[in-house]
């Protein structure tokens, strides 16, 4: 059996019309206990106007990648190492004062819950002017005359009346809205986005999608997206990220992964997400829950869960193998499962 | 009301088994719900007075057949989860009566609500609080056998077998407190806990909501299995489609306080007739990149349910609303040809006076967009609550 | 159920979760092996353990009479033959005194937070768990207490009890009554919303079950640790009213009373003054670093 399998480090290829470049990012959480990597190995390219989602369960290392993209995780506790390249300068390296620069100006974030991300006592208003002020410059007048526009464009009915309004004064969806509003309020190049539609409700959902993806399209915004729902992911992406115990077992575009996986746990979430499953029949679940970071297992962390695993994926760590135009599978026998006839009679594709 | 009850007429669709615990009959609903009511007071200024209330749950009434899944969704602030507390007592209703295998719950002859609880169980929500966090499992399943009189050793042997039968071995994990567990662990704790009375009917209150999707799968096979081994009844309460639709056999769908319509799962969610429910199904998201959504099927939040929209609750925001709906509120109506389907709105009902009545499931949202102008409604803000 | 192995019985196969728990350790074995590991805490809690073991063994360890005065010996140094750390003022052996003074002064801090954590806690439990009127008129009540500074009150009530040992004790109990009140209500009152609290009710468990079972157990820790480090207050608060004259009369040996006595020989003999004041300063220290280490050891996560 001979594997196409490279290094774990190899280099994901990189364009240069690349909006962000990451490359090896790694993320350890360091306290009195002793030291956890939360992430590892993370590679991958967003190009501008394109749509990433980082797939995963709770536990993955998806949110840490976020944050950690904006070196937003809290200082002395945590270490990111690799290398993020933001339109060709790096991240990880700039100075502080720089980054300030670039958080909420060329790079922003919308969060799940807007109630924790506004501020409860400043109207929505204020909140986007003094955003556009910090980052512009302009006069007050201006950046109020901004905030009207941007209500505008992420549809808030009445934004006049909702420029006064105070962030608890409007409904979940509004709310979300309003964040997004706030980090629109200067055109980001790269929106990053951690489950800002999770807490709403489905028809409220759909809509909030609708127009992210529309934004984005319109602002040609690099957008990466962070969820757990494999039916959001297919609404939105381009690209689709899976993570697990904090590195990236499938990447590809979005009809390769959710159409065709090749990943044994990309393959088992897929089965295991109810939708339209016969109802006299048990759902396909992955036995057990995902592994503790402080004792991840020898060999591949999925291995315990795996109904593939054979010995070499209990001893050693699987490398990346290539798969698609650029996106790649961390398993050691994704060749093998790639064949129709393993995955015909391994997993139901419901 | 009386001829709501015939409208769900002897629908079982699950031939009950016998049951040495049976009152009424395996024909008689496990449960009957009328006019369940509960208003919240919202209380202002220096005395406290009520200046408002939140209308959580509004003249509901179903049934639930012996050993069938009575589906409830809805979204937030549609009164699932207040039903759910409102039919374990835990929450005591304004109004409205239920009638459990039979006999009328809190009547003078009928159920003592001691021994309703003891039929009638509940699983919350997979969450920080569902558990104490200062007991070991094994003591927080025996606690209700003890509670009702059990001795020591004998409700722990049952809370061990019990954990063994929700898959949790005994000897890894009965000592455990549940911060040493995972979420989906947790979660089976809550189960076991809500089957150490031997319950008949368990109200599952978005049991599986929080879980991850490949532990959410686990459980929900899990639910069908305990469902045949202990002959339990369900309702499950949730807000995700997908799930509902695998595990139910009727859905009950809720808007603002009100039940909007109940039918077979399949009917439901073949021909649903409520634009309410329409909107809800168009707005499932399907893991299919190729297929996706790119029009809204409805627009807006839903309102705040401190001042709901008068006559028909949905009207601020349903596409073929007319001048009749924000006056006149539906009543629950049953769908021609189609047993046990119910709908309120008037487009159900032939005799409405509404342009479309009597087409009920025939236009379509998420297909045809017919007004325009409906778009351009604006959600209500939450200024109520200030007060 | 052994044979239901596919899909359901599966929670189990995960690495690292094979470790067997399944006896029961109850919460508080839990706390003592993690107070076990912590050395400060222990160290500290030996201090206290060794003031009490000494107040108790006074008769014993007590090198002299903490009576008897001596005109000639009068305010003798530390390290004074036969006097190892000093006289007084009236010439008494110091470390009699300080080791009898530790009964009145140990007996000032300890009873008074104990009552008060009896009575303010369960009053605050009632208030938090029941809520509505019943916590209204409780909390109303201990406003009333908390509208003074906790040492004029103190002052006052004893003052108005005529001094002594036994009103300086209840005013003291009637001081910490409020805050621990506060928060022992604070603690039922969350607790009563948590799911748990509802699905004991759901399985139709009366009100005094779920509040001994499940309610104080989770009350107790923080009321616990905010009790030990009120401690530390009681006993400066009891050597204020002494010093004030209010609370242990003056042949007594008290630390506080002591303070206040030998504040005419400071410049005299400063160190030997300052003792009862540095027996006072360790003891709150203590209580106060055992107190912080409970709380860790009681942090369920931890």
């Amino acid at each position: 059996m001979t594997l196409d399998t490279v290094t774990g480090s190899a280099p994901v290829q990189a364009t240069r019309t690349d909006l962000l470049d990451v490359q090896n990012l790694r993320v350890d959480f360091t306290s009195r206990a002793g030291r956890t990597q939360v992430v590892r190995d993370v590679s991958f390219t967003l190009a501008p106007g394109e749509v990433l989602c980082i797939l995963g369960e709770s536990g993955s290392g998806k949110s840490v990648t976020l944050r950690a993209l904006m070196r937003l995780l809290p200082q002395g506790r945590s270490e990111i190492t690799g290398q993020v390249s933001f339109q060709g300068e790096d991240v990880l390296a700039m100075p502080r004062r720089a980054l300030n620069g670039l958080r909420g100006a060329r790079i922003s974030m919308i969060f799940q819950e807007p109630m924790t991300a506004l501020d409860p006592v400043f109207t929505i208003g204020d909140q986007i002017a003094e955003t556009v002020i910090r980052h512009t410059g302009v006069s007050r007048d201006k950046a109020m005359a901004r905030a009207l526009e941007l209500l505008e464009l992420v549809r808030i009915p009445s934004p006049e009346r909702r420029l006064r309004a105070y962030p608890h004064e409007l409904s979940g969806g509004l709310r979300q809205r309003a964040m997004i509003a706030v980090s629109l309020s200067c055109y980001p190049q790269l929106l990053l986005a951690d489950e800002p539609t999770t807490a709403l409700d489905a028809t409220v959902q759909i809509q909030v999608l609708i127009l992210l993806k529309q934004l984005q399209q319109d602002l040609g915004m690099g957008t990466i997206f962070v969820t757990h729902d494999l039916g959001v992911a297919a609404q939105i992406a381009d690209k689709i990220a899976v993570m697990y115990a904090g590195r990236i077992v499938e990447y590809g575009s979005a009809e390769e992964v959710l159409l065709n996986p090749s990943h044994p746990y990309a393959r088992g979430m897929l089965a295991s997400t109810v939708s339209g499953q016969a109802r006299d029949r048990d759902i396909s679940a992955i036995p057990g829950s995902p592994p503790d970071l402080r004792a991840l297992p020898p060999g591949c962390a999925f291995a315990p869960r795996c109904a593939f695993a054979t010995d070499l994926c209990r001893r050693t760590e699987p490398g990346l193998t290539p798969r698609g135009t650029f996106g790649h599978v961390l398993c050691h026998h994704a060749q093998d499962l790639a064949s129709p006839a393993l995955v015909g009679a391994t997993v139901t594709a419901t | 009301m009386m001829n709501f009850f015939k409208l769900q007429g002897p629908a079982a669709r699950v031939a009950p088994r016998p049951d040495p615990r049976d009152i009424g009959g395996p024909r008689q609903p496990m449960l009957i719900a009328r006019n369940l009511r509960k208003h919240f007071p919202i209380t202002g200024g220096l005395l406290g007075r009520a200046v408002a209330s939140v209308k959580a749950v509004d003249d509901v009434s179903f049934t639930v057949q012996k050993g069938e899944t009575l589906g409830v969704v809805g979204e937030s602030g549609c009164g699932k989860s207040t039903l759910a507390r409102l039919l374990m007592h835990l929450v005591p209703p304004d109004s409205g009566e239920m009638i459990f295998d039979g006999q009328e719950v809190g009547a003078r002859y009928g159920l003592r609500l001691r021994d309703l609880r003891r039929n009638m169980q509940m699983v919350f929500q997979d969450s920080a609080s569902s558990l104490n966090p200062r007991m070991p499992i094994e003591e927080s399943v025996a606690y209700g056998p003890r509670v009702h009189g059990m001795g020591r050793a004998e409700a722990r042997a049952h809370a061990i077998s019990l954990l063994e039968q929700v898959g949790l071995p005994a000897r890894l994990f009965a000592g455990r407190y549940p911060h040493e567990l995972s979420g989906g662990q947790k979660q089976r704790v809550n189960i076991a806990r809500a089957l150490a009375l031997d319950p008949r009917m368990l109200i599952l209150d978005e049991a599986v909501s929080a879980l991850d999707k490949s532990v959410e799968a686990q459980v929900l096979n899990l639910l069908r299995r305990l469902k045949s081994e202990f002959n339990l009844t369900y309702i499950f309460i949730s807000h995700d489609l997908h799930v509902v639709q695998y595990i139910s056999d009727r859905v009950m769908v809720m808007y603002l306080g009100e039940v909007v319509e109940i039918g077979p799962v399949e009917r439901i969610y073949a021909n649903a007739s409520h634009p309410y429910t329409q909107a809800l199904l168009a707005s499932q998201l399907h893991a299919d990149p190729r297929n996706r959504v790119t029009d809204p099927p409805i627009t807006g939040d839903p309102p705040n349910p401190v001042n709901p929209p008068t006559g028909c609750r949905f009207h601020t925001r349903c596409p073929f609303a007319e001048a009749m709906c924000s006056s006149t509120a539906p009543r629950l109506h049953p769908l021609a040809g189609e047993e046990g389907h119910i709908v309120a709105c008037h487009m159900a009902d032939p005799s409405s006076g509404h342009a479309r009545a009597g087409r009920a499931g025939l236009d379509r949202l998420g297909m045809a967009r017919p007004l325009a102008a409906k778009a351009a409604s604006e959600p209500p803000c939450k200024e109520g609550l200030r007060a | 159920m052994s044979e239901m192995t596919t899909n359901h019985a599966i929670a189990a196969q995960i690495p690292g979760e094979d470790v067997p728990r399944g006896e029961r350790r109850s919460y508080w074995a839990n706390v003592r092996e993690r107070l076990g590991h912590d050395p400060v805490t222990l160290f500290f809690m030996g201090v206290i353990g060794a003031a009490v073991g000494a107040a108790l063994l006074a008769p014993w360890v007590a090198p002299h009479d903490p009576y008897a005065t001596s005109m000639l010996a009068r305010l003798r140094p530390v390290g004074t033959e036969g006097h190892l750390l000093g006289t007084d003022e009236l010439g008494r052996d110091m470390l009699s005194r300080l080791i009898w003074g530790a009964r009145t002064s140990l007996l000032m801090g300890i009873l008074p937070v104990l009552v008060a954590l009896v009575i303010g806690g369960f009053l605050g439990v009632i208030a938090g768990f029941m809520g509505g009127a019943v916590n209204m008129v409780v909390m109303r009540i201990m406003d009333v207490f908390y509208a003074f500074p906790s040492v004029l009150l103190a002052v006052a009530i004893s003052g108005t009890l005529g001094g002594g040992m036994g009103s300086g004790l209840l005013a003291l109990t009637l001081v910490f009554i409020p805050s621990l009140c506060r928060v022992a209500e604070t603690a039922a009152s969350q607790i009563r919303g948590l799911d748990f609290v509802d699905a004991a009710r759901a399985s139709g468990a009366p009100v005094y079950s779920i509040i001994v079972t499940h309610v104080v157990g989770n009350v107790l820790p923080p009321v616990l640790i905010y009790a030990s480090s009120l401690i530390s207050v009681s006993i400066l608060l009891a050597a204020g009213l002494s010093f004030l004259g209010l609370g242990v009369s003056p042949p007594t040996a008290d630390w506080g009373q002591m303070l206040s006595s030998l504040r005419q020989g400071i410049y005299m003999q400063p160190l030997v003054c300052a003792l009862p004041g540095l027996a006072i300063l360790i003891v709150s220290l203590s209580f106060n670093l055992v107190s912080d280490g409970l709380r860790q050891a009681m942090d369920i996560k931890s």
